[in-house]
């Protein structure tokens, strides 16, 4: 047997092992596979949330590009002051600069600040990795969070079937700042996400990219099943897989539609919607939003 | 231990983290029969500890897995297993 | 002749600020600091400062943006007031953790409710727990001379800490004075460019803003406590360097004013001290031994050469524009704790005055002084309107 070291000696990860995320975890997965296709010329802006704290205990830093963590709503800001001064100081044509965080940062506290940037033209990849819930602190509902899912704060109880409103829809929002680059990607297709994150690093000035990450602790899923649920979402047309550059629309279409249950229903987080007669509204309310969806996007090929 | 100013630290520093000694239940085995190295398992892999050159080379550094089962879920050939983390018989 | 151009205050802090040639400037409009800001845009867009100017979308973004400026090495400048220093505040505390040397501007405003745009220190006062060095100036000549001095104390390698220059709103940025302000070469002697210790660097990868355990966390915050004790002579080194370089005199931590032989120091910061010489040189006139020490370096608090200047005076009659509400003046507080249980224990008074824009009056000073003399006060309120109801107090 060959030692380990000399095995690992083509270990070019840019997002090292030993970081601390639970089994399993999608965004860790997401996150590496993002700087796979960045390479080693990007500096890292990165929100307070999961991510941050599973790769930067001090001393163990995993991050081996230039990485920066400052709060928890404030990445977009930090990653605008780092490409105006890689702008002034002539670096700009070899540094790219990613700015990345949850979805709670994303879609809630850090929204005002990744607007701002993106209205002002600065040249920075936006990546939102969503779990879709504060996972961080415990699993606390977001605005990403799905409709009916259980968090911690949208139980469902004798007067709640769990979260009450339906997903907010970012990419929707940043593409309405006229940016040239939008894609959703997911990390259960890695070579899509791999795609999209070349693309959106190849253009010039802001873009805005959402990857869907499976949680297995806040999803209440069984680790080894990260992928599986994150192709669960894109088949069924919950998670639509599309970018948008400059104005065009491109969608991932999807062989044939999945019904919403196969993708829900081993999902501690929708358990409450299942076995119980009365609860077939609330599913067919969300699989109202998985055929939107293959309309909108025309998902499947007719 | 030296502690820098701002907690400005470098590269590297997170794999004196052995995250193998997390397993509780299981760990792959590659069995190096079907592989037609697609690479996937590597791919997929949320450790990044996963690697390989070719056909049946591809192995887990347990120093760092995690024993998620990612990667026998998703090999095409099914040809990774977890198996019990105390080894075969165990 | 007086050397120096007749100059609105604003107009004199932006052009300094342009001197020190910072790369990354970011701020965002609040009265009374907005003209600084609208200066400063001015000035770039007339290509007379090379610089990137980020017009973001609200104070927090603003603080944020230089931090990550300053995070890749280059010279970064602020500013703003009140409200918005309220909501840098997460920022504030995060740039000191970090040791990144940003300089601001804090030009004082009250703090709302009731909405108020007038002069009152509290903004800045809520910050000194933050790890920035805090640095009040009596003129807008002083203000433009501690903010050159302000970036070479900050980005000392000895140092590396924040630094906040604050003037009072309206009284100095709004005011026309004639200002002195060196010329570039000067400039650049005095301020070597920025040489940062660690930074964004693709060739020499950096990780920053890593998390703290309990195991280390407190070693951080001893460290910045150590080196906010060790600044006080960085900032004076900086300061004689600055009298040498330009000739005028810079006066470091603390200004003394017919201190050495009075038996009253009134203790202030900022630019009520102007009207208080006055007030000094009339008692003086009087034969009253009375002398005004106006605090300079508020962070770090220069406890022993206060303890050093003050040892002598029988009371030490402390004016503030702030409040710790439930509590006492912030500036009284920390002097009571420089005298507690030493050998030199003179009467310590605190008064409140002049908060919200409230004019201080000579008569103002000149009853507070004999009020001190006879008794002790803390957190008394001066200058309030004694024909006002106010409900649930009086009335
Ligand atoms: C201003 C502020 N408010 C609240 C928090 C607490 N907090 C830290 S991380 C987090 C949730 C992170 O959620 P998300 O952005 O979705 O990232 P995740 O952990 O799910 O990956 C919260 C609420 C904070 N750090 N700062
Ligand atoms: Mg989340």
């Amino acid at each position: 047997m060959v030692k380990v070291e000399e095995r690992d000696k083509f270990n070019d990860h840019l997002l090292a092992s030993g970081h601390t995320a639970c089994p399993g975890c999608g965004q860790s997965l997401a996150a590496r596979l993002v700087l796979r296709a960045a390479g080693r010329n990007v500096m890292v802006v990165n929100s307070t949330g999961c991510l941050e704290v599973f790769s930067s205990k001090y001393p163990e830093s995993a991050w081996e590009v230039p990485w920066i963590h400052s709060l928890f709503e404030n990445t977009s800001a930090v990653a605008a002051g780092i490409e105006a001064a890689l702008k002034i100081t002539g670096q700009l044509d070899r540094v790219r600069v990613i700015a990345q965080g949850g979805d709670g940062s994303t879609a809630d506290i850090g929204l005002g600040a990744i607007s701002g940037m993106l209205e002002r033209g600065h040249d920075v990849l936006y990546i939102c990795y969503d779990n879709e819930a504060y996972m961080n602190t415990g699993i606390q509902r977001s605005g990403s969070t799905p409709y009916y899912a259980r968090t911690t704060t949208s139980p469902p109880g004798k007067v709640s079937r769990g979260n009450w409103r339906p997903k907010k829809d970012v990419p929707q929002i940043a593409l309405a700042h006229g940016i040239p680059y939008v894609a959703v990607a997911s990390v259960g297709y890695p070579m899509d996400l791999d795609r999209k994150v070349r693309k959106a690093l190849s253009i010039r000035g802001p873009k805005y990219v959402q990857i869907h990450v499976p949680c297995p602790l806040g999803w209440g899923t069984a680790p080894e099943r990260t992928i599986d649920f994150a192709r669960l979402a894109v088949l069924t047309g919950l998670y639509p897989l599309y970018e948008v550059e400059n104005g065009e629309l491109r969608a991932l279409k999807i062989p044939k539609k999945v019904p919403v249950e196969e993708y829900l229903k081993e999902q501690v987080r929708f358990r409450h919607l299942f076995g119980k007669e009365d609860r077939k509204k609330e599913i067919a309310e969300i699989q109202g939003i998985a055929d939107q969806n293959i309309e909108k996007f025309g998902l499947i090929v007719k | 231990m030296k502690i820098t100013l701002g907690t400005v630290t470098h590269p590297g520093g997170s794999r004196v983290n052995k995250t193998g000694s997390w397993r509780t239940a299981s760990k792959p085995r590659f069995n190096h029969q079907a592989c037609v190295a697609c690479d996937v398992c590597a791919l997929v892999c949320p450790e990044g500890c996963i690697f390989g050159t070719g056909q049946n080379t591809y192995y887990a550094n347990e120093d760092y897995c995690k024993g998620c089962g990612i990667c026998a879920e998703v090999c095409p050939v099914h040809d990774i297993e977890m198996i019990p983390e105390a080894g075969e018989d165990g | 002749m007086v050397k120096g151009r007749m100059l609105q205050g604003a107009r004199a802090m932006a052009e300094m600020c342009a001197l020190c040639r910072p790369k990354v400037i970011s701020a965002y409009p609040i009265t009374p600091q907005t003209l600084i800001v609208e200066e400063l845009s001015q000035i770039v867009a007339d290509g007379d400062l090379e610089a990137e100017f980020i017009n973001v979308e609200g104070e927090h973004s603003a603080a944020s943006v230089v931090l990550g400026a300053a995070a890749v090495g280059v010279r970064v400048f602020t500013c703003s007031s009140s409200q918005g220093l309220l909501l840098m505040s997460e920022v504030i505390f995060n740039i000191a953790g970090m040791r990144l040397p940003v300089v601001m501007i804090c030009v004082n405003r009250s703090v709302s409710a009731p909405l108020n745009i007038w002069n009152d220190q509290q903004d800045s006062i809520i910050m000194r727990d933050s790890g920035w060095i805090q640095l009040y100036a009596e003129n807008n000549q002083e203000t433009c001379d501690l903010l050159l001095q302000a970036h070479k104390i900050a980005e000392d390698h000895r140092v590396m800490l924040p630094a906040m220059v604050c003037c009072d709103g309206y009284v100095l940025p709004h005011a026309y004075e004639i200002v002195d302000l060196p010329s570039q070469a000067e400039v650049d002697a005095f301020l070597p460019s920025y040489d940062p210790i660690y930074k964004l660097d693709i060739d020499n990868p950096t990780t920053m803003g890593a998390f703290a355990d309990p195991e280390k966390y407190m070693e951080t915050r001893y460290m910045i406590q150590e080196t906010m004790k060790k600044s006080l002579s960085v900032i004076e080194e900086v300061a004689r360097d600055f009298g040498s370089s330009f000739g005028r005199s810079s006066y470091g931590l603390f200004e003394k004013y017919r201190v050495d032989d009075a038996s009253t120091v009134v203790v202030a910061l900022g630019s009520m001290a102007g009207t208080i010489k006055d007030v000094v040189d009339e008692l003086r006139d009087q034969g009253e031994k009375v002398g005004i020490l106006r605090l300079i370096c508020y962070r770090p608090f220069p406890k022993e050469a206060l303890y050093e200047a003050l040892s002598a005076a029988e009371n030490i009659v402390i004016m503030e524009k702030d409040i710790s509400l439930g509590g006492s003046g912030a500036v009284a507080t920390d002097m009571r704790a420089v005298f507690y249980g030493r050998e030199a224990c003179p009467r310590i008074s605190g008064f409140i005055l002049g908060l919200g824009g409230r004019d201080i009056t000579v008569d103002d000073i000149k009853t507070t002084i004999s009020k001190a003399q006879h008794q002790v006060a803390d957190a008394d309120f001066v200058g309030l309107k004694e024909d006002l109801e106010l409900e649930g107090i009086n009335g």
